[in-house]
């Protein structure tokens, strides 16, 4: 059976219009990546049916549920959502916000226990949600979402209202859930980060159509447009830190934190890649020699894509780019000081 | 323990204040120098007096009622609905607050009198005859103080914030539930406020009733229609009614009053 197939159309009061197809696996992550005002939450209202398409249809698990011809009701499609600010019910306890979707009536508490126990907030069944931190709002929202046993997932910016350090510990939480869910996952979010380190397959949004589709890499490397080039302006590695040195998929960087261990985020800005033309003298540094395979003018800078071992996005001046006599296919030399090699945990 | 006046405040708004505070409290201790203290339990016993306190608590209940399974959902439709005309139906939901009562059981006698324009129909197909009857007490107290909580219930639910009735629908529950366990307890603050003030508002209301359903003892007269005849008959009867209503009244406000404040 197939997971999530959707058109949707949606032409908004203030004008906007929303036209994007999405195809979801079951077992499945995909991002809907965009800036702020692309259509996101507009898809999430469609999918969750708070908002009837204008054109196309949504078929889950092989049920139509909108098209020209049926409308399912949100309560009976079975969709399970994070919202971006949780909306956890003011007036009741945390157990009983997670209680809320549980279909077999006998054994509600039981179930939200259960799940509040899975996301590590068992201690905190009884408080109100104005008691809890951002991020244990966060897991009881998620637990919530889960407790009703949906057939699609779809969480709206579920880390954006975190602060940088509840969010990398969130992440690592809502990875776990997420694997751990059967069905289709479709994640919407702003931030690359979160889309490349939670998403097997991102879909990128802008002004209410995709402009891209395809893996972290595939976004990485080959930029389509001016909002994903600069999105992808980073270069975001995923590996593991061990007394000072980073393996990202084989290839090891240098770091200046001697400390950090285990599995982390590797961030390199494209400005803070040198390219030479012979090794370059001094260390400690990351060296290495590669080719470049794709160049292009952006203002009077230049993008680079450089190729193996470690493919990277570099930014030079369009100066040094004609002094260099860079092209594709040209061989160079790339450094990167250890220092400007930025590592997160999680 | 002695207070200090913060200095935020004018010492001449502490005199006004006082004397504000006088107006209110005066007409109490007017009524208070009256009270027939040793015969308040047989007063109050009376058959005018019994028949009184069970009239108005039953009418006023029953209206409190009434009104809440009209206004509810008029102040649901107010809040979410936009239609052609909707501030003129909310102008004509806030006229029973400032039309004189006396005019409302006048114009409600028109409606819905023997010879009224609905109310003819009515009696000629049901036999129903509101004027002069429990109920005709009953739809002057709706008339009345139904605003109250139409109002209260139509401000709250605009406030509310509907996504939270969206994310209840997506973890299954069908529009009755979402009513009935997230829209309700979270606009439940302004639902008590407005039903007490439905209450206490159709508990002491006069003008509408008297107009549309007269004074009869044990039938249409209630506490402030025996206090207005007794005035002319009996003055201890309307000492110790009015004492009666004064004390259920202020019991009510207050309660509900701390009770609000619990819930901010």
């Amino acid at each position: 059976m197939s997971g999530l197939e959707a058109h949707l159309r949606v032409r908004r009061d203030d004008g906007f219009v929303l036209d994007m197809s999405l195809s979801l696996d079951h077992g499945e992550t995909v991002a809907l990546l965009g800036p702020n005002g692309a259509g996101k939450s507009t898809a999430v209202s469609a999918l969750a049916g708070l908002v009837p398409l204008d054109e196309g249809e949504i078929v889950l698990g092989g049920r139509t549920l909108d098209s020209q011809d049926v409308f399912v009701r949100p309560d009976l499609r079975r969709i399970g959502v994070v919202f971006q600010d949780y909306l956890l019910f003011p007036h009741l306890t945390a157990a009983e916000n997670v209680a809320f979707g549980v279909r077999d009536r006998k054994r509600r508490r039981e179930a939200a226990i259960t799940w509040l126990a899975r996301v590590g907030l068992a201690d905190l069944a009884d408080h109100m949600p104005g008691s809890l931190s951002g991020g244990q709002a966060q897991r009881v929202a998620l637990a919530r979402a889960l407790a009703s046993a949906p057939e699609l997932l779809l969480l709206d910016e579920p880390l954006a209202a975190l602060d940088v350090r509840t969010r990398l510990a969130m992440r690592r939480v809502l990875s776990e859930h997420l694997r751990a869910f059967p069905g289709p996952r479709l994640l919407i979010t702003h931030d690359p980060t979160e889309a490349f380190t939670l998403a097997d397959r991102i879909l990128v949004l802008e002004a209410g159509s995709l402009t891209q589709v395809g893996t972290a890499d595939d976004i990485r490397l080959r930029p389509r447009t001016r909002y994903v080039a600069e999105l992808a302006g980073s270069n975001l590695f995923v590996g593991v830190a061990d007394e000072g040195s980073v393996d990202v998929g084989g290839h090891v960087l240098q770091i200046a934190d001697r400390f950090i261990a285990g599995p982390v985020t590797v961030t390199v800005r494209p400005s803070a890649v040198t390219v030479h033309l012979v090794r370059p003298a001094g260390s400690p540094r990351n060296v290495w020699e590669t080719v470049v395979d794709l160049l292009e003018p952006i203002g009077d800078r230049v993008r680079l894509l450089t190729g193996a071992p470690l493919p990277l996005t570099v930014e030079i001046t369009a100066e040094s780019a004609v002094a260099l006599g860079l092209g594709p296919g040209v061989p160079v030399w790339v450094a990167v000081k250890a220092t400007e090699v930025e590592v997160e945990e999680g | 323990m002695r207070r200090r006046i913060p200095a935020s405040i004018p010492a001449l708004f502490v005199v006004f204040g006082g004397l504000a505070l006088a107006v209110f409290a005066l007409p109490l201790v007017g009524l208070l120098s009256r009270t027939p203290w040793r015969d308040l339990a047989g007063l109050l016993t009376s058959d005018v007096a019994r028949d009184a306190v069970r009239l108005s608590v039953s009418t006023s209940v029953a209206a409190t009622a009434v009104a809440t399974v009209l206004g509810v959902p008029l102040a649901f439709v107010l809040a979410r609905a936009s239609f052609v005309g909707r501030s003129i139906v909310r102008g004509l939901v806030t006229l029973p607050l400032v039309l004189p009562p006396v005019v409302g059981g006048a114009a409600l006698l028109f409606a819905l009198g023997r010879r009224g324009v609905v109310g003819e129909p009515l009696a000629d197909a049901t036999g129903i005859v509101l004027p002069f009857s429990w109920w005709g007490v009953v739809a002057a107290n709706v008339f009345i103080a139904m605003p109250f909580l139409v109002i209260s219930v139509e401000g709250a639910v605009r406030n509310l914030d509907g996504r939270y009735e969206g994310a209840a629908a997506t973890l299954g529950a069908g529009r009755w539930e979402v009513l009935r366990r997230v829209t309700l307890p979270m606009i439940r603050p302004s639902l008590v406020a407005g039903l007490a003030l439905t209450w206490a508002r159709a508990f002491g209301e006069f003008g509408a009733t008297v107009t549309f359903a007269g004074s009869l003892q044990g039938r249409t007269q209630t506490l402030p229609l025996a206090v207005f005849v007794a005035l002319e008959s009996d003055r201890e009867v309307a000492v110790a009614l009015s004492l009666l209503m004064v004390v259920v009244s202020l019991v009510v406000l207050v309660s509900l009053r701390s009770w609000w404040w619990r819930f901010r």
